[in-house]
């Protein structure tokens, strides 16, 4: 189990690549986050035109470093087996934009970010909980403010897996006009309540951790790291098939090979404590209060009148959708509806059902077919740019 | 095109030189919007795309030939035409082509209701049951008959709702289709000589190569 870790985490003194919009934004809770504060990475050059951009969406846990040594964690880019020279996202002729969401933790606007009253005034502490509820929809007009000041007018693609993907969606129905082509990979239009449950025991797990202080724990100096490593481990489960667990662990023991019901551990405890105290280290639990929020609000179909169809009604952009097979957080079944919904709008639709056992973490993994579908289908959209 | 972005080239050949696909593509006009279904690695898809710039989509119920159609950039969705045709709107297309697929439908007549619903054209092609090699195989050995159309035992075909032509004829009367072109073609894809008969051609012809409206 995750130690307590001191505030100083290790993010601090890091400076990450931000712009600043002293306008603000208007969230669609009612409030103007002011100023807005987007942090962001670029890969590859902006041609003349201006038509080589792609826009990756990073998941819940994700960041801005896709291709490039993580400067906190110094661990390899989440996406740098898909992004960069020679790959499918190619950054020798894209322009690839990644932006850290709002309400995250590296850099954009969010809960650990310093508050601001309405006229964008410094508070002098963090955000924390009273951080406004953000919207995936909130998240995309972050972002487009942050391709104006990029000077994008059109993406020739936005791709991303899990909330990445409904970022994608929301980008899609949100700036038809901005958007030549979507890949939303492993996702789906709103959570479902098993989503929203596994979510659920997440935020629970930081609320009762005696560090959380009502999310005031900056002002103790330490962090809810039981709560939040908790809340990592659960939701890693659902990112794995029993199938990739099985594979990986199966029943092996740490400490040998027989079972003595003393302070045995089995491979599988210690691989996810781990994952929980190696989160803490680089992630916020307010952040991630927040962010999960947005995932669960998040229904297309509600946002237009019931209908996922409406949201894309004569879209002129082409999609490609991904799904997993042994995903069974954003399993198949609701990447089919995506399909539906936009057979019923007569879009321009791909879709690919990839057979892997890793689960829904297998969109961040080595799965060739998946190269094979998003090259094959970025390639195809640029002979009908226009 | 992007500046500074290689198109996906088509080097060279197109993914087939299937002459009855050959067909099907003249059928069409070009800058039409188009819905093949049952379409493989996209074959079809290939010509129509790059040879007559329409805009095209595939649907296909094997995956790994779904995989292989998006990877050369055609917009393929995997779906089963029995339940999928449904999630289309009316008319969203001017052709729906399903090229020797209808035999293996679990129901033929409501996939074809459904080609004309969401298209304003339907082209079909299947393979002719009437074809004599056909009928002196199953007269001659009383056995099921194995051509080179039809090539695999009974047991493991999926081939499950054969017809001839003059049979595609009548179901076209039978549900008010309006046949605006019909050709008899051999398996290798060539208009046979005698497709202005039909009586012929339902003897001579290997496979039924039809242009529907609704009436």
């Amino acid at each position: 189990m995750a130690e307590t870790v001191r505030a100083s985490l290790a993010t601090a003194g890091i400076t990450h690549q931000r712009v600043v919009f002293p306008e603000g934004l208007a969230l669609d809770c009612g409030a103007v986050l002011k100023p807005l504060v987007v942090a962001y990475r670029t890969y590859g050059r902006l041609n003349d035109a201006k038509s080589n951009a792609i826009l990756i969406c990073h998941a819940l846990t994700g960041d801005q470093y896709v291709a490039e040594t993580h400067p906190v964690t110094s661990k390899p880019g989440w996406w740098e087996i898909m992004v960069g020279p020679g790959l499918p996202v190619d950054t020798e002729r894209f322009f690839v934009i990644c932006a850290n969401v709002l309400g995250g933790c590296m850099g954009s606007s969010g809960p650990r970010e310093e508050m601001t009253d309405a006229e964008g005034r410094p508070q002098g502490r963090p955000w924390g909980m009273q951080f406004p509820p953000v919207t995936i929809r909130d998240m995309v007009r972050a972002q487009a403010k942050l391709l104006d000041h990029l000077g994008v007018p059109k993406l020739f693609s936005v791709l991303g897996g899990s909330m990445g993907g409904m970022q994608v969606l929301e980008w899609a129905a949100l700036y038809p006009e901005r958007v030549f082509s979507a890949i939303p990979i492993a996702t789906a239009t709103h959570h479902s309540a098993q989503n929203i449950a596994f979510h659920e025991i997440g935020r629970q797990a930081i609320n009762a951790d005696p560090d959380f202080h009502g999310g005031e724990y900056w002002r103790h100096g330490v962090v809810p790291a039981r709560g939040l490593a908790v809340a990592r481990m659960t939701a890693h489960i659902t990112y794995l098939s029993e199938e990739a667990l099985t594979r990986k662990f199966g029943r092996r023991l740490r400490t040998g090979p027989m079972l003595t019901f003393s302070n045995d551990l089995f491979e599988v405890e210690s691989y996810l404590q781990y994952q929980g105290s190696s989160f803490v280290q680089r992630f916020d639990a307010n952040s991630y209060l927040t962010i999960t929020r947005a995932m669960d609000y998040f229904d297309l179909a509600a946002e237009h009148g019931g209908s996922v169809a409406a949201a894309f009604r004569n879209t002129p952009v082409r999609f490609c959708v991904i799904s997993f097979s042994s995903d069974w957080l954003f399993p198949t079944a609701m990447s089919r509806e995506i399909v539906r919904a936009l057979n019923a709008a007569a879009a321009n639709v791909s879709f690919v059902e990839i057979t892997s056992d890793k689960g829904h973490d297998a969109f961040l993994l080595d799965e060739p077919d998946l190269f094979r579908t998003v090259s094959g289908f970025l390639a195809g959209a640029a002979e009908r740019w226009r | 095109m992007p500046e500074g972005l290689a198109p996906a080239p088509r080097t060279g050949r197109p993914l087939s030189d299937r002459l009855d696909l050959r067909l099907i593509a003249e059928m069409v006009e070009p800058r039409a919007r188009v819905l093949d279904i049952g379409c493989g690695d996209g074959a079809l898809l290939d010509i129509l795309v790059h040879e007559k710039d329409v805009d095209g989509r595939g649907i296909e119920i094997d995956m790994a030939l779904v995989t292989a159609a998006v990877a050369h950039g055609l917009p393929v969705i995997h779906a089963d035409a029995d339940t999928d045709l449904a999630f289309y709107p009316d008319a969203a297309f001017d052709y729906v082509i399903l090229s020797r697929t209808l035999q293996a439908t679990e129901r033929p007549r409501e996939v074809l209701a459904q080609m004309l619903r969401i298209g304003r054209r339907a082209i079909v092609s299947f393979p002719n049951f009437g074809h004599w090699q056909v009928r002196a195989r199953l007269l001659l050995t009383g056995r099921m008959p194995r051509t080179k159309a039809l090539d695999r035992a009974w047991y493991d075909t999926p081939n499950i709702h054969l017809c001839t032509i003059s049979d595609f004829f009548a179901l076209c009367e039978a549900d008010g289709y309006r046949v605006e072109r019909w050709l008899g073609v051999d398996e290798a894809g060539r208009k046979t000589p005698w497709r202005r008969n039909r009586r012929l051609a339902n003897l001579f012809a290997e496979q039924g190569l039809f242009l529907l409206t609704r009436g």
